[in-house]
């Protein structure tokens, strides 16, 4: 078997007396869909935030691509390749929706220290921006400002810079979260494809999209991963079914 | 053509049309105030690049601008004694010509930009603002009490220094010298307004997890802004040091950073003619009230509250309208 | 160098960092519950001390000009409050910064026209004009002794009223969450007003107390703000104990390195250079402290929120 795209080793990490990740073993392998779910307040924002580098971790490893990133900060490796999207939006709210794409797609193009061309007008940028708007199907949005988008466009919007960085991978952190039943609808069928350009860490919620995407899918309880698996080994996991269907059911 | 575009046109012609009331009037000091205003514009201009774009609220920038004009005034001041500035490792002498000057103000407000900026990013909000004010204070404290230079009582540059070509001396063609100055810095700001590093550095300022996240460092970006800003700062410290034909610590002065805010505040934050508007608006205000009253800053404050409480975006704002610039 | 003046200096450098203190409670607690940043402050300070100075002058009596200065600021502070300042509290710093830099002008000029340019000048209480001698035999003003009496007093006063008053229970509420309060029922406007009243009053006092060292004058509040404001960013803004702290600090860093730094260069310079040099980086000293502090910590030293 190939070496896995992302492999997370002993993650921990600890807030006082609050151990938010412990010890956590992840990984995620080319053209998969990895759904990691769990109750509220199970950490998984938090592992996310540490895989991406936005928290450092107390102990353990992240490989990704096959290179040690576990001392990398988040710009370093938002840069190796690693996208992420916000489980709340976040968004540059006077920027268009286009220019925030283009930020993502600047990232990749370079010349960030390039003070002079006009950017805007720059079909360098802006073409690849389009490209990744109509992908997320936000193209008739692209001159709308950020913050005037409705609440299901900004969660698009988040998948279209992800998609704009074209990433070796995706963090996902419930994009699905407010999208109404339509919308959760659509996206499933674009994640769906998505696989095969490149792997998904998916963090989600709504156990619909989860059963119809994942292909394993990882419980984490309290800072603890309990199992790990494909769906219906994880349906029938009698820790799983007590620690987390008990409590809060699909 | 948008209304913003035609009060820009305005403030253009105007300051174009100075030379001209100057000599109907036949009163030269109408060019000395105007070059005044376009120096000040120039230094809020600076600001504006920190302050609108990147949103970085400095309340140090009289550092720039007054090592911007110490450098002026040292540099003229060991050319006219024939004293080397410095004779080791190599010998430094001191110069009139603006074109070696300017670059070696900028030279010294970008490293001092560099260092204060490099420590205060480190923070933010209040504390960057704080932290700014703390970095100007130091170098004007020193300026004070370092005798070398005129400490309290200041330097004077006896003879303005030299552009070639032309007689600085003659109101009109250093105000005409200054006005270029202003207008490259404009072009240019508009440039790095629109171009990918601007873009970069409003990103920052509206989200800079956002920026992080699709990789692309806050802190270095916000640094170079930072440091461009101190430089055009510091440009217009030399200028205004060359037009007073004089430096004294008060150009380093807390109330100087809070002058070059007002400036940019007053005009418009974060809009490419918002200093120009702003530093015009408060200096004619200052010479038409001044002489009926002595109590003009009186009215100053009234005005500036009225402008923050009820006419947010500046001058620009109210007569535009619409949102800011990026 | 002896050890009495050591001493000596060491207790200036009290006497002053209680003074800040009583700046600078004011300006963390304005920032700490209402979110606002009070460039003029100063102002505040500058009119409790012209209050002291009229009051005295007209009826002879400190007492009476020191209780004049409590009251005038205080009230002068819940004006501005209720006019100006409650209008900023959803603003941006930028907006604050801008608006309270514009009071200051109307203040100095108001006292100004009111008061004239000329300094005034109080004296001090025939009571404490005399000198003390302290354990050890050193003589110490009685007047600047009892300042730092005073400051201690207040800081005392201060941290029983956050800690047990109903008022204390509000602000502390006010300060971990702004919305809560106004929920459990309490007139946040009037709290609002009230917290800005007392640091105003607390500014005038600090004002009155340095008027008799100083001269009382337009622009006295202003050097004094921004030493506040290294005040109250080096103890962590919104901290009460960060601000005691931090004044201490601030008082003792700048009186001893005034004091020392040129006895230190005076050890491998020639005297004349050794002052310019020394008293040179001793007025820089607290802003090195601040730097140095805001590097290391970049939210103070007990502060909690950027």
């Amino acid at each position: 078997m190939a070496e896995p795209v992302l492999a997370i080793e002993g993650l921990s990490k600890r807030f006082g007396a609050v151990i938010a990740c412990d010890d956590v073993n992840l990984d995620l392998r080319e053209g998969e869909i990895h759904a990691l779910i769990g109750p509220n307040g199970a950490g998984k924002s938090t592992l996310i935030k540490q895989i991406a580098g936005e928290i450092a971790s107390d102990a353990g490893t992240v490989h990704f691509a096959g290179v040690d990133i576990s001392a990398l900060d988040a710009v370093a490796r938002a840069r190796a390749g690693l996208a992420r999207t916000f489980q709340v939006s976040s968004l540059a709210p006077e920027f268009s929706a286009l220019q925030n794409v283009m930020l993502a797609v600047q990232s990749g193009a370079g010349g960030t220290f390039r003070f002079l061309g006009r950017a805007l007008s720059d079909p360098a940028l802006t073409e690849p921006a389009m490209a990744a708007l109509s992908r997320a199907g936000l193209a008739e949005r692209a001159r709308m400002t950020a913050s005037d988008l409705s609440h299901g466009e900004r969660r698009q919007l988040e998948i279209a810079i992800a998609l704009a960085m074209r990433p070796k991978a995706f963090l996902l952190d419930e994009p699905m979260a407010g999208m109404g039943p339509e919308g959760s609808k659509t996206l499933t069928g674009f994640l769906d494809g998505l696989r095969e350009e490149a792997p998904i860490l998916l963090v989600e919620h709504d156990m619909d999209a989860v059963f119809a995407l994942a292909d394993r899918v990882s419980v984490l309880v309290y800072g603890k991963v309990i199992a790990t698996g494909g769906i219906d080994e994880i349906r029938a996991d009698p820790q799983v079914r007590e620690a987390y269907l008990g409590e809060e059911g699909p | 053509m948008n209304r913003e575009t035609a009060i820009n046109t305005v403030l253009v012609a105007g300051l174009a049309a100075v030379p001209l009331i100057a000599s109907a009037f036949d009163d030269p000091f109408i060019v000395t105030l105007a070059t005044r205003i376009v120096i000040f514009a120039l230094a809020g201009v600076g600001l504006n690049l920190a302050l609108g774009y990147g949103g970085l609220v400095s309340f140090g920038h009289a550092a720039f601008f007054g090592l911007g004009g110490y450098a002026a005034g040292i540099l003229a001041s060991h050319a006219l004694n024939y004293e080397p500035l410095a004779t080791w490792p190599f010998e430094i002498s001191g110069t009139t010509q603006m074109l070696v000057i300017w670059p070696i103000a900028m030279v010294v407000s970008a490293f001092a930009a560099l260092v204060i900026g490099a420590l205060s990013l480190r923070t933010s909000g209040v504390y960057f603002i704080m932290i700014t004010l703390a970095f100007a204070q130091m170098i004007f404290f020193f300026a004070i009490s370092w005798p070398a230079y005129g400490g309290e009582d200041g330097l004077s540059i006896y003879v303005r220094n030299q552009f070639p070509g032309m007689n600085t001396l003659d109101p009109t063609s250093f105000f005409l010298l200054a006005c270029a100055i202003l207008a490259l810095a404009l072009l240019f700001s508009s440039r790095l307004s629109a171009s990918r590093f601007g873009l970069a550095l409003k990103g920052a300022r509206q989200n800079d997890q956002r920026l992080a996240s699709v990789g692309i460092g806050p802190f270095r970006v916000r640094l170079t802004a930072f440091v461009i800003s101190g430089m055009i700062t510091g440009l217009a410290g030399a200028l205004f040091a060359d037009l007073n034909r004089f430096v004294s610590p008060s150009m380093l002065s807390w109330q100087t950073s809070g002058e070059i805010m007002v400036f940019v505040i007053l005009g418009g934050v974060g809009r490419l003619f918002g200093p120009v508007a702003g530093a015009a608006l408060f200096i004619i205000l200052e010479h038409s009230v001044g002489p009926i009253s002595e109590h003009w800053q009186f009215l100053l404050g009234i005005l500036l509250l009225a402008v923050v409480l009820f006419a947010r975006g500046g001058v620009i704002g109210v007569l535009a309208g619409g949102a800011r610039h990026g | 160098m002896s050890l009495i003046l050591l001493i000596e200096q060491v207790l200036n450098g009290l006497q002053f960092g209680v003074m800040l203190f009583l700046m600078a409670a004011g300006l963390t607690l304005v920032f700490g519950v209402m979110g606002l940043i009070n460039l003029a402050h100063g102002s505040l300070y500058m009119v409790g001390a012209f209050a002291c100075a009229a009051v005295a002058t007209a009826t002879g009596s400190f007492w009476l000009g020191l209780a004049a200065s409590l009251a005038a600021a205080a009230a002068a502070g819940a004006l501005v409050e209720i006019v100006v300042i409650r209008r900023l509290y959803d603003r941006d710093h930028l907006d604050q910064v801008l608006a309270t830099f514009a009071l200051i002008l109307v203040f100095s000029e108001a006292t100004r026209w009111a008061f004239g340019s000329f300094p005034l000048y109080l004296n001090v209480p025939p009571s404490l004009s005399g000198a003390v001698t302290l354990p050890g035999g050193i003589e110490y003003p009685a007047y600047r002794l009892a300042i730092i009496v005073v400051g201690f007093a207040v800081a005392a006063g201060l941290f029983a009223l956050i800690a047990k008053t109903r008022l204390g229970i509000q602000i502390r509420a006010g300060e971990a969450d702004r919305e809560m309060i106004g929920a459990l029922g309490v007139d946040i406007a009037r709290l609002y007003t009230i917290v800005f009243a007392l640091g105003a009053g607390l500014a005038g006092l600090a004002g009155a107390l340095v008027g008799t060292i100083q001269s009382v004058q337009v622009g006295m509040g202003e050097p004094v703000l921004i030493l506040a404001f290294v005040v109250i960013v080096i103890g962590g803004i919104g901290s009460i104990k960060g601000a005691l702290i931090g004044a201490l600090l601030v008082g003792l860093t700048d009186t001893l390195g005034r004091f020392l730094l040129p006895i230190v260069f005076a050890t491998f310079m020639d005297a004349s250079s050794a002052t310019s040099v020394g008293s040179a980086l001793a007025s820089m000293a607290i802003y090195v402290l601040m730097a140095g502090v805001l590097v290391a910590r970049p939210s103070g030293l007990y502060g909690v929120r950027a």
